[in-house]
């Protein structure tokens, strides 16, 4: 299939950086991932802290590139119409993309604020806000200027604008450090746990509706089940941060009753595609991108549902509170959710794209791609999921010092490093792909 | 169930449960006082926090149990070790290892933001945490 509009076209760019940054992330990730088997590589010249912060960045940069860009992407077919401005498009993708390299380079030198994840220095936030709303600009001048409203442009609409709000909590630094830590969940679990699901959930309608050719009608009433169960759980399942920072007891009984449903959504999510898979109209040809949409369904109910409940009750998290179970969680579940739906999008998108329409290559290195990169991350999960219980019973039942229960971990740590190296391969076939294959397709036939 | 109807019913979810949520973060603040003792939070205790983020601790540490998973948790560390023991690890870190051959970068503190952050996690030691680690290892 051909893209409708030509404006879409703005959106590429937002996918090639988006797949650098991945290629970028997963590099950083091995080299912590190795230095908890060998502390002393690269040490002092990138220290774990520096690495990790560098290597959590780039996750979240691209995963908002790619977000960006699948908004650019599936807009004009949705509200029926071309981008209000591409040209804003463009400028928003040179400063998104020079502010982000700056930060991970200034990251290097030290130049940074010193707050988890939130480490962009006060400039490189500030270049981050007006990047979003000339974003959101241009995304609500587009729905005003299309022929149609949609819900899902509606819905992720509404995840943008949470996006941005939300962020602006980054930029209070209360000096007591309990405010501090309860403001900062309102940045990054509202993200994750709140509107970026927002954002999840209307890319994968508008993928399960372009790839099973479904009734827009069902596809939207689904999109507004899932998203209300997202902020009916997820708003007040915020509380399962407040267990244990400083915060009132009586968030252990809010937080424990309304997390524990967080994995509604996510369940519906699943049901949501297999339902829409099995009343398909047709057989989509890339079937590629039909398995990554799967795949961001089940992935992330595993990872963020399944794994998140395992430790969101007070009485199991008092135990495993900033343990590797923890680690455990995030990976599968970030994985999961966000980084394979901006896979889905960029399978089904790019080649819609290229030079070449209409001609989807290469389908058996991107389902090859999808397996080895899943089934690593599943097991990267489970060894973290390992060395955490290992560091649960030591530590916290048993009260062995923290340094001494890490010597019990390292074969856990060595077989996550495996599946980082596994994964690894598998995101090299996919980006060899994404990079090569399909170009030198379109300049033989261009 | 329409489209119509599972919309409203997300608005009417979203809006009671974020009145909710505005409602026990009132609450929250004002149990802040008692919880934290936001009074012992001295010139000293603050700059000791801009000397914790000046070197990214949080992210090898954990202070709370939130952080990185990478080294120690420091919110109960004065318990656990004592005033003495956090500054000799602050003054002799990478001359040293600890435990193990990982090692923290040294940051070549001056005198006085080693004072400062020892008042810091002093401070952070006193803050109710619902009786959190289980143990003092953290």
């Amino acid at each position: 299939m051909k893209y409708q509009f030509e404006s879409q076209r703005v959106s590429y760019p937002y996918f090639v950086a988006a797949m650098a940054l991945f290629a970028a992330q997963i590099l950083f990730g091995l080299v912590i991932g190795a230095q908890y088997l060998w502390p002393d590589l690269l040490f002092p010249a990138i220290p774990f802290n520096i690495g990790r912060m560098i290597h959590i960045n780039l996750l979240v940069v691209w995963l908002i590139f790619g977000f960006m860009g699948a908004a650019y992407y599936l807009l004009p077919e949705e509200v029926e119409g071309e981008i209000y401005s591409t040209k804003l498009a463009l400028v928003q993708f040179w400063m998104f993309l020079v502010g982000g390299a700056t930060a991970i380079v200034g990251y290097l030198f030290g130049w940074h604020d010193g707050r988890e994840f939130l480490e962009q220095p006060f400039l490189i936030k500030v270049a981050i806000v007006i990047v979003v709303l000339m974003f959101i600009f241009n995304m609500i001048m587009t729905m005003i200027k299309g022929r149609r409203r949609t819900s899902i442009s509606i819905v992720l609409l509404t995840g943008f604008l949470g996006l941005a709000v939300f962020y602006l909590f980054a930029f209070y630094k209360p000096a007591n450090m309990t405010v501090d830590k309860y403001y900062w969940w309102f940045v990054v679990h509202l993200w994750v746990e709140g509107v970026w699901e927002l954002i999840m959930a209307a890319l994968l309608s508008f993928l399960l509706i372009k790839l099973t050719g479904i009734d827009r009608e069902v596809a939207e009433k689904w999109l507004y089940v899932i998203v209300g169960l997202t902020f009916l759980t997820g708003i007040i399942g915020t509380g399962h941060h407040y267990y244990w920072i400083g915060t009132p007891a009586f968030w252990h009984t809010w937080g424990m009753w309304f997390s524990a449903f967080e994995i509604l959504p996510f369940a519906a999510m699943v049901a949501f595609s297999f339902k829409m898979i099995s009343k398909r109209a047709r057989n989509h040809p890339n079937r590629a991108a039909v398995l990554w949409t799967i795949g961001a369904a089940v992935l992330s109910f595993l990872g963020a549902g399944v794994w998140g409940f395992m430790h969101t009750l007070p009485q199991i998290n008092f135990y495993t509170h900033g343990t590797q179970i923890t680690a455990s969680h995030g990976h599968l579940a970030f994985y999961g959710a966000y980084a394979v739906i901006v896979l889905a999008m960029t399978s089904y998108a790019v080649p819609n794209l290229r030079k070449t329409t209409g001609i989807i290559t290469h389908q058996k290195q991107e389902i090859f791609a999808f397996w080895t990169m899943a089934v690593s991350m599943i097991f990267i999960a489970l060894s973290l999921t390992g060395a955490g219980i290992v560091q649960v019973y030591l530590q916290r039942v048993l009260g062995m010092p923290y340094m001494e229960t890490q010597s019990y971990m390292t074969v856990f740590y060595a077989i996550r490093l495996f599946f980082g190296v596994t994964f690894a391969i598998g995101l090299a076939v996919y980006l060899y792909d994404f990079f090569f294959n399909g170009s030198s397709k379109s300049l033989k036939q261009g | 169930m329409t489209k119509t109807s599972a919309r409203n019913m997300f608005i009417v979810a979203t809006v009671v449960v974020s009145a909710v949520f505005l409602y026990l973060t009132y609450l929250s603040h004002m149990a802040f006082p008692a919880k934290t003792h936001p009074e012992n939070i001295t010139a000293q205790v603050a700059h000791g926090k801009e000397v914790w983020e000046r070197h990214a601790c949080i992210d090898c540490h954990t202070l709370l149990g939130e952080g990185a998973y990478y080294a120690p948790e420091l919110g109960n560390v004065i318990t656990r070790r004592g005033e003495e023991f956090v500054r000799t690890v602050l003054e002799t870190a990478a001359v040293q290892g600890w435990g193990t051959t990982r090692k923290m970068p040294q940051f070549d503190l001056s005198k006085q933001d080693i004072d400062d952050l020892v008042e810091f996690f002093k401070w952070m030691n006193q803050v109710d945490t619902n009786n959190w680690p289980p143990n003092k290892e953290g």
